[in-house]
């Protein structure tokens, strides 16, 4: 079977030519089959979020290709991507029109990379899934579609912009760090949520996360990023083993590795600089 | 000729003072014609608020070109009037003259980044050449075509039975003034509505999203660079219309008119926003409207206490300033009792 994801060489430098030039990918090569739950982990500025802004289109990348279901999409804008891809954001505001009421953010939802006319947007067969589909998540929002979103608390905002980018059913799902703004509470409600639509419709998700244990609880592979690379991929039976000790050494060796190239870059710099 | 914008409303306070006192007996009281022409340019005017509303408001971007469109619209419509077509198509012309205007400042902005303000500045100032050229001097008068308000006027004697005034809450009013008026309050619920709806629909949903939070939008697909610029289009067909009416309204199409009018419509929007609150869409809309006929009305008991027509711009400006800061300032004197 093919890959349903193909990133392929791909690189990109922020701020490139200046002295603040962030070598945010480094040549990442990285594939997913269809129905994989992949995990990516990694230290602040590791290239994580970069990866999947770019898989998703926020920026063009300097160099590489992007693949997903044997089209190529790298120069295809955001918008033209959406088709395939439902997004997940960190930011809780970042995922809803918080002026907009419940029901009418899920509207624009529906239509995710389709054309959109001069139908109404809630007409009546929409409505009623609607509170079919919100009543699931178990909320109690139901009764408020028509009260703006903005009133809603950051979990709620999630669980309802998780049920958005899923509403159609991605080829691609792709959650952010999704739980890192919200309380533990909230967080474990809106895991669970995930796990559950990833699970019954069966979504290939790229996940990234800050918490080791959503990292060794969930998915089927785990990939973590150092540097704009990727530098360790576990999957099957090795990544259902993995436990959060294992996480934690990997990151020790990783601060390890670097502390010995500020060394050893010390010890070239006095003895021939 | 005074050289701003106001002319319609101080042009036609001025007349009616100097009105012969046969004419004034003929025509009712002046206060009453000075109520109702304020009323009708107020409703005229409303659509030019509505632009204003999608442009500041869905959009939040700040919407120079409205001076220029305005004109444009007023321009064009007066040129095809004069030209013998028929008053319908004048309009339809000056919408979709607008409607071009923002257009092209919404592809500056987007296709082309150039700052937002700068976009409509320099459409505006483009604009002035071609109003001139379209109408090839700087004043245009309609005489001797038929206008809308003529329409108007037959459509009241018919429906009136030709009477020449009627009573209004003891009152007595030409009964052209009030066809007109009539006529433009039923145009603008139609428009209104029709914005309403459209903003209900799929693709007017997704029109306001992409101001509320563009970033959502793109990642549900939607191309939020050409909502802005289909948005821009939209706010500166109205505001195109808006300048067809008042033309024909007034009598003539001028290259200065569109001076101060986005400050005018945001001043609008303002007060509607005051009267009836931003809860919902269809208040905002309803709310920009009523802010347009409340502001006319403020406009015509200020120069009938003697303000100075030439001081209308100042007093404008200050008023949307003072309206700008006073949430700040309240918010500030709250914490400071707290």
């Amino acid at each position: 079977m093919s890959a349903l994801l193909e990133v392929k060489e791909v690189s990109k430098t922020f701020f490139a030519g200046t002295p603040n030039a962030v070598w945010a990918l480094q040549n990442v090569d990285f594939s997913m089959k269809e129905g994989t739950f992949v995990i990516i982990i990694g230290t602040n500025g590791s290239g994580k979020s970069t990866l999947l802004n770019a898989i998703a289109g926020t920026f063009p990348v300097d160099h590489g290709t992007i693949c997903l279901d044997n089209t190529n999409i790298t120069s295809f804008e955001e918008h033209r991507r959406a088709k395939w891809i439902g997004r997940v954001f960190q930011n809780p505001f970042s995922g809803t029109a918080p002026e907009m009421s419940i029901a009418e953010n899920l509207a624009l939802a529906a239509r995710r990379g389709q054309k959109r006319g001069l139908r109404w947007a809630l007409h009546a067969s929409l409505k009623k899934e609607l509170r079919n589909r919100i009543s699931r998540l178990g909320m109690g929002l139901e009764d408020r579609l028509d009260n703006a979103i903005g009133t809603l608390s950051g979990g709620q905002r999630q669980a309802l912009t998780l049920l958005m980018a899923t509403w159609l059913r991605p080829r691609l799902l792709l959650l952010d760090e999704h739980t890192a703004a919200l309380d533990p509470k909230s967080a474990d409600q809106v895991i669970q949520l995930s796990q559950e639509v990833i699970h019954k419709d069966r979504l290939t998700t790229l996940m990234v996360t800050h918490s080791m244990q959503q990292a060794v609880h969930l998915g089927d592979r785990l990939i973590m990023m150092h540097r704009g690379r990727i530098i360790f991929d576990v999957t099957g039976a090795e990544k259902q083993r993995l436990r959060v000790e294992d996480l934690l050494y990997r990151f020790q060796e990783v601060r390890r590795r670097d502390q010995l190239d500020e060394s050893a870059a010390d010890m070239l710099r006095k003895n021939y600089v | 000729m005074s050289l701003f914008a106001e002319h319609a409303g101080s042009d036609q306070f001025q007349r009616s003072q100097h009105e012969p006192a046969r004419e004034r007996q003929e025509y009712g009281s002046v206060g009453m014609t000075l109520l109702i022409g304020s009323f009708t340019l107020g409703i005229i005017l409303s659509l030019l608020a509505i632009g204003v509303f999608i442009s500041f408001r869905v959009f939040d971007f700040p919407d120079i070109t409205v001076d220029g469109s305005i004109t444009f619209g007023a321009a064009v419509a007066a040129i095809l009037l004069v030209h013998g077509r028929d008053p319908f198509t004048a309009t339809a012309g000056g919408f979709a003259a607008g409607f071009a205007a923002g257009a092209i400042t919404g592809i500056l902005h987007t296709k082309f980044k150039i700052n937002g303000l700068l976009s409509g500045i320099l459409v505006m100032t483009a604009l002035y050449s071609i109003n001139l050229h379209v109408m090839g001097r700087s004043n245009l008068p309609l005489l001797n075509v038929t206008t809308l308000a003529n329409y108007a006027e037959h459509a009241g004697n018919l429906f009136f039975m030709g009477k020449s005034s009627l009573n209004i809450f003891g009152w007595d009013v030409p009964m052209k003034d009030a066809a007109v008026l009539l006529c433009a309050s039923l145009l603008t619920v139609a428009i209104g509505w029709l914005l309403f709806a459209f903003f209900r629909t799929d693709l007017g949903t997704a029109m306001r999203a992409s101001g509320n939070n563009p970033q959502m939008m793109s990642a549900l697909g939607v191309s939020v660079e050409n909502m802005i610029i289909v948005g821009l289009a939209l706010s500166n067909g109205l505001v195109g219309m808006a300048g067809a009416l008042l033309a024909q309204y007034q009598g003539f199409a001028d290259v200065q008119m569109g001076i101060g009018m986005v400050v005018l419509g945001l001043a609008s929007v303002i007060i509607g926003e005051a009267l009836i609150g931003a809860r919902s869409l269809g208040l905002t809309i309803v709310g920009a409207v009523m802010g347009s006929v409340l502001f006319r009305l403020l406009v015509a008991i200020a120069l009938r206490w003697g303000l100075d027509p030439n001081d209308l711009k100042l007093i404008t400006a200050f008023f949307v300033f003072i309206a700008l800061i006073l949430p700040r300032l309240l918010a500030g004197l709250r914490k400071r009792k707290s």
